[in-house]
C-alpha cells in the first residue's frame, strides 16, 4: 500500500465557507501541527521506513524512560507520538530529528486522508449498528427492531462466530479518504477540509496526503 | 479568539446588520443567467432572522402578483450586493410567521419611526 507523509492535529469543529459562486462549502477545521520530528525509522535499521512525529508539548509527568528518548532525539517532550509509514525510503530525505513540520505541507486543492477515532455510541441495537431495516412500526407488526433469527437450529446448535448482533458501537479507528483541502491558514496552524472527519471535537486526527486518488478525483478537487 | 470564530470572522460582512424582523428591505442579489450576470432586486418584509456567524440567514416575504413569495438568503453571502432598509416596523415577536395567514390590510405593520435626520431616513448599507 502506498504510504505518505502527514501531520497530527486536533479536530476543532465544522462550519461552512462560501464558494466563489456563493455556494456553501461544508468544512471541518483542524488545528494541525506544528509537529516535531522525534524519530526516523529506516529500513536498514528498523525494517521499515517511517517518520515519527510528536505533537503538543508535554511539561508535566514525563517519565524518565520517555525523557531519555526525547533527550536522545534532542527534542522537547511531547504528548502525542505517531509514526507515519512511508512507501519509499527516499521520502525521508529532507527530514531531520527535531525539525518542525507545519500545515504548509498541504496546499489548497490537494486531497488528503484523515484518520481518527469515531465517537463512542455505547451499546446499540442492530438497526443502528449494522443498518438492519427492522420491521414495520404499525399495521399489526409485532416485529420492530429485534435481531430476529440468528441462525439454524440443532445443526449447528451454535451461533456462527462474527454474527452481527447488538453491542458496543463507535470508538473505532476510521480513515476517510480523499478530502479536499479548502484552505490553509499557516499563521494559525489551521486546515480547512471539505466534508466530515471522524471523531469528536478536540479529538486527535492524523492528516496525510491521499494514498488512493484517481486522476478524476484530483481534477475535481483542483477545480474547487 | 477560538479557531472556529477566527475562520468565520474572515467571511462576516460587517454591513449586514441594521435591520430586523418586520423591516421592509430591498435585497440586491447577483444572479447568473446563462453567460451574463445581473443584479436582481427582491423587496419585502423580513419575517425571520436565524443562526449565528457565517451560518446566519434571513427570510424576506413579499406578495408577488397575488402570490406570497418567500426567499431565504444567507446573511453573509457574497452573492448579495447590498441590502437597503426601506422601512422599520414595530413588531412584538422575532418570527413573523403569522403574516402568512394574513393578506391585504390585515398584513400591514405599524411603522417604527426613529429620530433620524430626514436625509438619512433611507439607510443604505453597502
Amino acid at each position: 500500500m502506498a504510504r505518505k507523509e502527514g501531520l497530527l492535529g486536533r479536530k476543532v469543529a465544522m462550519t461552512q465557507v462560501f464558494g466563489e459562486d456563493g455556494s456553501h462549502v461544508p468544512v471541518t477545521v483542524i488545528q494541525a501541527g506544528p509537529c516535531t520530528v522525534v524519530g526516523i525509522r529506516r529500513r536498514d535499521s528498523h525494517g521499515y521506513d517511517a517518520l515519527q512525529l510528536g505533537f503538543e508539548k508535554k511539561t508535566k509527568n514525563v517519565t524518565k524512560p520517555a525523557a531519555g528518548y526525547f533527550k536522545k532525539a534532542n527534542v522537547e517532550p511531547v504528548r502525542v507520538l505517531r509514526e507515519f509509514r512511508l512507501e519509499k525510503g527516499e521520502m525521508l530525505e529532507g527530514y531531520q530529528l527535531g525539525q518542525q513540520v507545519s500545515v504548509d505541507v498541504f496546499k489548497p486543492g490537494e486531497l488528503v486522508d484523515v484518520v481518527g477515532v469515531t465517537k463512542g455510541k455505547g451499546f446499540q441495537g442492530g438497526v443502528k449498528r449494522h443498518g438492519w431495516y427492522g420491521g414495520d412500526a404499525t399495521h399489526g407488526s409485532m416485529f420492530h427492531r429485534a435481531p430476529g433469527s440468528i441462525g439454524a437450529s440443532s445443526d449447528p446448535s451454535r451461533v456462527w462466530p462474527g454474527h452481527k448482533l447488538p453491542g458496543r458501537m463507535g470508538g473505532e479507528r476510521r480513515t476517510v479518504l480523499n478530502l479536499a483541502v479548502v484552505r490553509v491558514l499557516p499563521d494559525q496552524n489551521l486546515l480547512l477540509l471539505r466534508g466530515a472527519v471522524p471523531g469528536a471535537t478536540g479529538s486527535l486526527v492524523m492528516v496525510r496526503k491521499s494514498v488512493k486518488t484517481t486522476k478524476a478525483q484530483q481534477r475535481v478537487a483542483e477545480k474547487k | 479568539m477560538d479557531a472556529i470564530r477566527l475562520v468565520e470572522a474572515a467571511q462576516l460582512r460587517k454591513d449586514r446588520n441594521g435591520f430586523g424582523p418586520g423591516d421592509t428591505v430591498r435585497v440586491h442579489v447577483r444572479v447568473v443567467e446563462g453567460e451574463k450576470e445581473r443584479t436582481q432586486v427582491f423587496e419585502g418584509v423580513v419575517i425571520r432572522k436565524r443562526g449565528e456567524g457565517v451560518k446566519a440567514s434571513f427570510t424576506v416575504r413579499r406578495i408577488s402578483y397575488g402570490v406570497g413569495v418567500e426567499r431565504t438568503f444567507p446573511l453573509h453571502s457574497p452573492r448579495i450586493e447590498r441590502i437597503d432598509v426601506i422601512r422599520h416596523a414595530q413588531v412584538r415577536r422575532a418570527k413573523l410567521y403569522y403574516l402568512r395567514k394574513l393578506a391585504g390590510k390585515a398584513a400591514r405593520l405599524k411603522e417604527r419611526r426613529t429620530a433620524v435626520p430626514a436625509t438619512q431616513a433611507k439607510t443604505t448599507t453597502e
